[in-house]
């Protein structure tokens, strides 16, 4: 039964050729694979992002969906008004998605994100989090890892990779996951999930950005494999902010690994390396500890 | 029915009596009984559809659009900052052709704090693509909520309806209610298609190339030209089915004046008392309100001041580096006449300041005294 679904899945493409992503575009494969699971009933909200530009400019129509292009803080209040109006028309069949950037979501749409949060409209927030923002040409976000290299941070951010899902989890919302396009089954389970759960579902996927990280756009896929396998962003879902559950065993291979191939962090030192390597172990252990399967499915 | 309403409750009976399906606030002073009201009505069952309680003005703006989009009737209400805050949402709407509904309470806008009533707020969003209308009182705010959605949802365009804080927002004034049948006539339940459909998918608001945003921005200045005759088929079609109407200016006693003083909002009724005493006094003296912001009413007002010498503009508002906001646009719209008025313009009631009949009388009589105008503003004060 649930293989059947997949091959229905895999099969069903809403999202078309010929869009405007760059080669190794971790954003495009990911909103490909969320669409293929929640199909021709969804109404898609995007933002000014690279999402604006790969999907939306004028004549093309990337998503085979309706689709509507709405401002860069607002991304949750659109998803809950399109929500919340399909309730009072009795088309809760239509599912209401929004996609946005890591500016979108960790910076700019954090409030508006922690409003609809708040009310737990009817709704599925995919974060595509590249690490910086990259539509208008790679600046740091609040999502820039410590001392990585972008053009506004030219000698390496000061600032640390805000813990977003800390921030989720406080909400409590029903449903919430980290996921990636390195493990597209689990991606995809998750966005399943979130489509049967009433309520405000958060999903946050890596999007590994060829163009940003400075790295060759045939690595995307291996990119984001290893950050989950570093154990840098470990794969989970949060039930109602508190019941914490390790989707993946991750293999725990060096971050070296995940760094070395990304030109963003070709600076590094080895006591870059160390220290980072040292807060993915540490996080590592909290999760686990929040966890209460302690260990994987 | 008659009854006894704050401005504010008069414009929350008129949202819950246009069956307004999703209302999303924000509390601002004055503007909070309006979001209270809507809330008691929910919570007792005679609001039947979805209330958002937002984080802020912007995120309520944001989802008014998106649900209007969707194709249900909304409304918000704000203030001041809350206004302010919202600008660029205000943009977001008038260019994604949704017929929301707003009421504006007039607060003056920071700094300094302060809370009294002043149109700066909603004058300042002038180039937002909004049809603004200012009300004198309550009733008025009633029947204008309720036309104004007849308005916006056949250009497909916002609609703004500002009120003065405190003067209209919060005194208590006798309001006519119409019964829910007669509004139901009047108002057909909201007939706009949902603008995402899943048989037929396409998008809103893409990336276009500058000539095809020029040509969007063409088509919404000419809609906005479109709607004079909206307004006043609305208007009538009020007037007919539950037996008041207004125009989008009203002249009172201005033929043949040797003086006309022009005003808007809550002052008007102050003004008609003074009007009254000058012509008690043997002055030809006429009043004309003006209710209609965009558009702006140009052709109504030459009509009305074409041959009256003298015109005092009354402004509870301020632009630096220029003059009271009406004046500006009373001036612009007189230029092309052949003889045009002398202007004189006055800054008074700023903040909510006292404006009385006897000071409304003194600035009358300062610009009969004048041989020209002056090139500034006079600013009347209670403490000089
Ligand atoms: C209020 C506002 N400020 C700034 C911008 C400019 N802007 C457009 S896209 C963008 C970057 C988006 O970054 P992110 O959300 O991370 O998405 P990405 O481009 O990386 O996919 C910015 C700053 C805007 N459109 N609106
Ligand atoms: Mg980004």
């Amino acid at each position: 039964m649930k293989n059947d679904l997949i091959v229905e899945e895999m099969e069903r493409e809403l999202m078309r050729p010929g869009h405007m992503a760059c080669p190794g575009c971790g954003e495009a494969s990911t909103m490909r694979l969320v669409l293929k699971v929640l199909g021709e009933k969804t109404i898609v909200v995007i933002l000014p992002s690279c999402v604006g530009v790969i999907s939306a400019t004028f004549p093309n129509a990337t998503f085979a969906v309706p689709c509507f292009h709405s401002a860069f803080e607002i991304a949750a209040p659109t998803a809950s008004g399109i929500a919340n109006a399909l309730k009072l028309q009795g088309r809760e069949d239509v599912t209401a998605l929004a996609f946005a950037g890591d500016g979108g979501t960790f910076d700019i749409g954090l409030q508006s994100l922690s409003g609809a949060a708040d009310r737990n409209d009817n709704f599925i927030y995919v974060c595509l989090d590249n690490e910086a923002y990259m539509n208008t040409g790679i600046q740091s976000s609040s999502s820039t890892p410590q001392n990585a290299w972008t053009m506004t941070t030219p000698g390496g951010r000061r600032g640390r990779k805000k813990k977003f899902m800390q921030i989720i989890a406080a909400h409590r919302m029903p449903y919430a996951a980290t996921a990636s396009i390195g493990h597209p089954l689990d991606l995809m389970e998750k966005v399943r999930k979130a489509k049967e759960i009433k309520g405000m579902k958060f999903i946050h996927t890596l999007t590994p950005c060829s163009t940003g990280w400075r790295m060759p756009e045939d690595l995307s896929v291996k990119a984001a494999q290893l950050a989950v396998e570093t154990k840098l962003f470990p794969l989970y879902e949060v039930i109602d902010g508190s019941e914490y559950r390790i989707t993946h065993q991750p293999q725990g291979l060096p971050v070296s690994e995940y760094l070395k191939i990304q030109g963003r962090f070709r600076h590094f030192t080895k006591d870059d390396v160390d220290r980072l390597q040292k807060e993915v172990d540490e996080d590592w252990e909290r999760l686990l500890a929040q966890s209460a399967m302690k260990g994987c499915v | 029915m008659r009854q006894l309403l704050a401005g504010n409750y008069a414009v929350a009976e008129a949202v819950r009596m246009a069956k307004v399906q999703l209302v999303a606030a924000y509390p601002i002073t004055p503007q909070t009984p309006i979001y209270e009201k809507l809330s008691d009505m929910e919570n007792d069952g005679r609001l039947t559809g979805i209330m958002m309680r937002t984080e802020s003005e912007h995120s309520a703006m944001a989802a008014c659009i998106a649900a209007s989009l969707t194709g249900v009737r909304t409304f918000t209400a704000t203030a001041s900052q809350g206004l302010a805050l919202m600008h660029e949402m205000l943009h977001f709407a008038s260019g994604n052709r949704v017929p929301i509904v707003m009421c504006n309470v007039n607060r003056v806008i920071s700094a300094p704090w302060a809370f009294g009533s002043d149109q700066s707020d909603s004058l300042s969003q002038r180039d937002t693509g909004w049809l603004q209308f200012y009300c004198e009182d309550a009733q008025e705010a009633y029947d204008t909520v309720i036309q104004a959605y007849s308005i916006a949802e056949q250009a497909l365009l916002p609609v703004m309806v500002a009120i003065d804080g405190f003067f209209t927002s919060h005194f208590i004034e006798p309001v006519d209610i119409p019964d829910q049948a007669s509004v139901d006539a009047f108002l057909p339940p909201f007939g706009l298609p949902t603008r995402f459909d899943i048989d037929d998918p396409a998008y809103i608001n893409n990336v276009v190339n500058p000539e095809q945003y020029m040509g969007y921005r063409q088509r919404s200045f000419e809609d906005m030209e479109k709607t004079r005759p909206i307004i006043r088929e609305v208007n009538e079609r009020y007037q007919r089915i539950i037996g008041r109407g207004y125009g989008v200016v009203e002249p009172v006693n201005c033929a043949g004046a040797e003086i006309v003083l022009v005003t808007s909002g809550a002052m008007t009724s102050t003004a008609r008392v003074a009007i009254e005493s000058l012509r008690e006094k043997g002055l030809s003296a006429g009043l004309l309100k003006l209710k209609g912001f965009r558009p702006f009413p140009t052709e109504e007002v030459q009509e009305v001041l074409k041959d009256v010498p003298k015109v005092v503009v009354l402004d509870r508002n301020i632009s630096l580096g220029k003059e009271g906001i009406w004046c500006q646009e009373l001036k612009a719209a007189l230029y092309p006449l052949e003889r045009r008025p002398e202007v004189h313009g006055f800054i008074a009631g700023i903040c909510g300041a006292d404006v009385s009949p006897d000071m409304i009388e003194g600035m009358v009589f300062q610009a009969l005294s004048r041989a020209k105008p002056e090139r500034l503003p006079t600013w009347v004060r209670r403490d000089g």
